[in-house]
């Protein structure tokens, strides 16, 4: 097994953290890691993005020019990086601020309206947790029970009471995707 | 046997536990693009309260390598770390520590250039780390590490081979190395070197004289120019010590080959990616990954390209390693060069296409 992942949106989403605890659960998993971060200046509104890579086998290039999954959260990112999901590949998108949708035939579309439930939630926050719950729906790369592990050993002791809330987001974002046909 | 412990850090963050781990005395260092997460690393783990390691935010980095200058000529493992524009200020100490003798770590992490260039990385300070770098006739060893656990192993080689030369060298990473997490193991653990350890060990350091024997001195000047010859004789052969036993490299898949990428630190990481695309294409490629930058692994890549059909050189810059790998092979095998400047990195499809229309298309 080996899923070349991009996670994109804009700064100040969570789109790193993300992929670090998706990174963190490879690794507890036994797999091999890289987590490599597009660095800028940019801050709170700018384009963020991460590319994860977790396989059973030794890990290449950490820079990539297409990907098993893309998950896109925002329509920069949506144009910036539709044309490299690999066919066959998978695309995970909110459709908040989302104005064009893909239109690709060749690959799974999924879409998953984080941003609106986390508002229901009340807590911003959970926003990144409930993607990701989506695509641990639509592709088992690392198990919830990982995850849940990730989440104690990557987060400072004092935010350990957070991880219910976090794991209950994840929960939401596995009943929330859905598949666009 | 002790259960290793893998963990998941960035590059950056590897140096930082790495320096403190494998016994350093010292850091001096000032902030900088892509970079700054090995102080501010060090300053999370405080290793002050344990180690008793120094570790000091200089006003620059001209005074972060003269501090190298001293605590080194006491003897000292001391260590520095910046980025591109960073290390072309401190070329000047650099070139005091080897005309003085003086052991000592430099870490670039590098940046595209010239000048303050951008943010992003980039491996345009290749003919910098190996020419020297600054005045005179000299040489840095230089290490290109091409994976998060690398950055942290080769702390520790580091300062071996820097006090077993009494030379600086150079940890040349770049942005894609110190930025990415992976996992890593961290080196064992060595206790910081005693007072009478270093007096043993270094005999030459700067620590107080007994009446024993005449003061150490520590400096680069000499005005007499037979005593100057003789001093750079001296420093010429230790140079060719390094040249035949330190070279290192890492060859990968060249056996069936019938083309050899040459690449080294990220570019490397990048090509190993290429090199699948490519054997899925029939294209039988192999890649040669020079570890020690200088000394270069040139009888390894005599002996890995001979009977090839050609060589692409691929680096993060405008074509630099390539004079090395002429140098050593001479106009044997058609060689091109691939890079992308100013802070793009390319990605493994273009060393592909580049391998294409470079080498295989000119036949």
């Amino acid at each position: 097994m080996k899923k070349e992942i991009i996670i994109s949106g804009f700064g100040g989403q969570g789109v790193l953290s993300m992929g670090k605890i998706l990174a963190y659960s490879g690794l507890l998993e036994d797999k091999e890691v890289t987590w490599m971060p597009a660095y800028g200046p940019e801050q709170r509104g700018g384009t963020a993005n991460v590319t994860v890579i977790i396989s059973d086998e030794r890990i290449s290039s950490p820079i990539l020019s297409k990907f098993d999954i893309a998950i896109v959260l925002n329509q920069p990112s949506m144009d910036k990086f539709l044309s490299k999901v690999k066919p066959g590949g998978i695309l995970i998108y909110d459709g908040f601020g989302i104005i064009n949708p893909p239109a690709r035939k060749d690959i799974t579309v999924y879409r998953i309206d984080a941003m609106d439930k986390a508002a229901e939630m009340k807590n911003a926050k959970v926003f990144n947790m409930i993607v990701l719950g989506g695509l641990l729906k639509v592709c088992k790369i690392v198990s919830t029970d990982g995850l849940n592990k990730a989440l104690y050993k990557t987060l400072p002791e004092r935010h350990h009471k957070l991880i219910p809330l976090n794991m209950q987001a994840v929960e939401e974002g596995m009943n929330l995707i859905e598949e666009v046909k | 046997m002790e259960k290793k412990e893998v963990t998941l850090m960035k590059g950056n963050e590897a140096v930082a536990h790495a320096m403190i781990r494998c016994g350093a005395d010292a850091f001096f260092g000032y902030p900088i693009t892509p970079q700054s997460e090995i102080i501010e690393t060090l300053a999370l783990l405080k290793p002050w309260e344990t180690t008793g390691m120094v570790v000091l935010q200089a006003e620059s980095e001209v005074a972060s390598i003269n501090m190298v200058y001293g605590g080194g000529g006491a003897g000292k493992r001391v260590i520095t770390t910046s980025s591109s524009p960073g290390v072309a200020l401190m070329q000047e100490g650099i070139s005091y520590m080897a005309g003085a003798e003086i052991p000592g770590v430099i870490v670039n992490v590098q940046r595209g250039g010239p000048g303050l260039g951008t943010i992003q990385p980039s491996q345009s300070d290749y003919m910098q780390a190996t020419r020297g770098g600054g005045n005179g006739d000299y040489n840095v060893i230089v290490l290109a590490p091409a994976s998060v656990q690398e950055m942290a192993d080769f702390v520790d080689l580091s300062f071996e081979l820097a006090f077993k030369y009494r030379n600086p060298v150079m940890i040349l990473s770049d942005g894609v190395i110190g930025q990415m997490m992976e996992k890593v193991v961290l080196p064992p653990i060595k206790p910081r070197r005693t007072e009478e350890q270093i007096a043993k060990e270094c005999p030459w350091a700067t620590i107080g004289r007994p009446s024993s024997r005449e003061p150490n001195i520590m400096t680069s000047l000499e005005l007499k120019p037979e005593v100057m010859e003789e001093i750079n004789i001296h420093l010429q052969e230790k140079y060719q010590l390094a040249k035949d036993t330190e070279t290192r490299c890492e060859i990968t898949d060249c056996d069936d080959a019938d083309y050899v990428i040459v690449a080294f630190g990220s570019a490397a990481r990048i090509t190993e990616k290429s090199m699948e695309i490519a054997r899925k294409r029939g294209i039988k490629v192999g890649l040669f990954r020079p570890i020690t930058l200088w000394p270069f692994p040139e009888k390894e890549l005599r002996k890995t390209v001979a009977g090839k059909k050609g060589i692409l050189v691929a680096e993060i810059n405008a074509g630099q390693m390539i004079e090395d790998v002429k140098l050593a092979i001479g106009n044997s095998l058609p060689t091109a060069h691939f890079g992308r400047l100013g802070g793009i990195v390319p990605d493994p499809e273009e060393i592909v296409n580049a391998l294409k229309t470079k080498l295989i298309d000119n036949e």
